[in-house]
């Protein structure tokens, strides 16, 4: 069977992708997917990156992030 | 299976009084004249205690008790009327429900976004003692050892992609394929590793009235059909507030140098509970109100009940904690 891989968007937070193997950052990095669904960040506030760990709804971060934009 | 918990006043003794009851037998209804007394049902241990026993028959059981219980007609009786004094309390404590437009999703996002930062994981993280770190897992263990067990009931009452949604959600905390992921083993092993006990009975025993009915609020909403809308919006509100306490707790687990087994349980809850906040929210709670109208305003009453009760037990503990550092620095002076 061929398996299939999606990706879905979810507004305001990360991206769940479904049947892939592997991440690949910016700097080149691999990060191994383990689970059936992964959350993959999209803002890049998250400490784990490339996973999504909720971040985006962190209040000080976001405050500290928009300091450090302007 | 586990053994029955020392009842605590009159309404969780008369409930271990029918357990006990030869099988053959009728069995006693729990006093209605006792249920009068009850005046604050969320925090009264007695009351939550006789229903989380009632519950633990749809569970695992009880050794010594005849597996038949599970359907006797009077303990039914007995149930719905505990049930029905609960779900009152719920609903009174999270008052009127709304849901703009009717978009559930945009409810959910925004209620548990602003739903602020857990005072309890912040304790945790930075000034929680190993004692009172490990006062707070005993309290969690009631859930924990059961994790994801409630919501199981629900995925025969749904359909379509809501169903498989909540499969693909609950597939992850059993462990996705592998037993020794499951969610529920990956705590006991913490617990394991600090020389704590895995016998859920013996934190049932000690375990607050409030940490025992933000259990119940799940069993009451999970195995009643016609609440299958709050069992769904109380779990998407439980996991999109998950991650970031997590986060902390681990933190928390670090600066007291625990064992990397309890550091491991915090530690997938971050990542896993980030995918299981939009699994929740978009792939089970949006497609069931888009399947079942009717549903939206229970699906919200859910999520409003989580952040509820779950706060109470979070504040019951925080004040535990204040009272006895008081009492400690009192006695250090005196």
């Amino acid at each position: 069977m061929k398996r299939r891989v999606s990706v879905v968007e979810c507004p305001g937070g990360p991206l769940l992708v479904r049947g892939a193997d592997e991440v690949v950052s910016a700097d080149g990095s691999v990060a191994a997917v383990e689970r059936s669904v992964v959350a993959v960040c999209r803002c890049g506030r998250s400490d784990r990156l490339p996973w999504c760990d909720d971040s985006h709804k962190d209040r000080a971060k976001r405050k500290k992030k928009r300091a450090q934009e302007s | 299976m586990i053994r029955l918990p020392e009842p605590c006043g009159p309404l969780s003794e008369g409930v271990v009084r029918a357990l006990r009851a030869r099988p053959d037998g009728p069995h006693a209804v729990a006093e209605p004249r006792a249920m009068g007394d009850v005046e604050y049902p969320l925090t009264d241990r007695d009351f939550q205690l006789a229903l989380w026993m009632l519950y633990e028959l749809h569970y695992g059981g009880f050794e010594d008790v005849p597996p038949e219980v599970e359907w006797d007609p009077l303990l039914i009786v007995s149930r719905a009327a505990l049930e029905r004094t609960l779900e009152h309390a719920v609903r009174r404590l999270v008052g009127p429900v709304s849901v703009p437009d009717g978009d559930i999703t945009r409810a959910l996002v925004k209620l548990t976004t602003a739903s602020g930062p857990s005072e309890v994981a912040r304790f945790l993280h930075r000034r929680a003692t190993r004692a009172e770190f490990c006062s707070y897992l005993r309290e969690r263990a009631v859930y924990h050892l059961r994790e994801s067990d409630p919501q199981s009931f629900v995925l025969p009452r749904i359909s379509g992609a809501a169903k498989t949604a909540l499969a693909e959600l609950q597939n992850d905390e059993y462990g996705a394929g592998e037993p020794s992921r499951q969610h529920q083993l990956l705590f006991a092993q913490a617990l394991t590793s600090l020389g704590m006990t895995t016998d859920l009975t013996s934190y049932v025993e000690e375990a607050e009235g409030a940490t025992l009915a933000s259990v119940n609020v799940m069993s009451l909403f999970a195995l009643n059909r016609r609440l299958r809308g709050a069992a769904m919006g109380h779990l998407a509100a439980f996991e999109a507030t998950s991650s970031i306490p997590c986060d902390r707790i681990l933190r928390g687990a670090r600066r007291l140098r625990l064992p990397e087994e309890v550091a491991a349980y915090y530690d997938e809850h971050v990542e896993a509970d980030a995918i299981h906040e939009q699994l929740a929210i978009r792939g089970i709670c949006a497609r069931l109100a888009e399947d079942e109208p009717d549903l939206t305003d229970d699906i919200m009453l859910g999520a409003l009940a989580c952040l509820a009760v779950d706060g109470l037990a979070g504040d019951v503990l925080l004040q535990g904690w204040q009272a006895d550092r008081a009492e400690r620095t009192s006695r250090e002076a005196g």
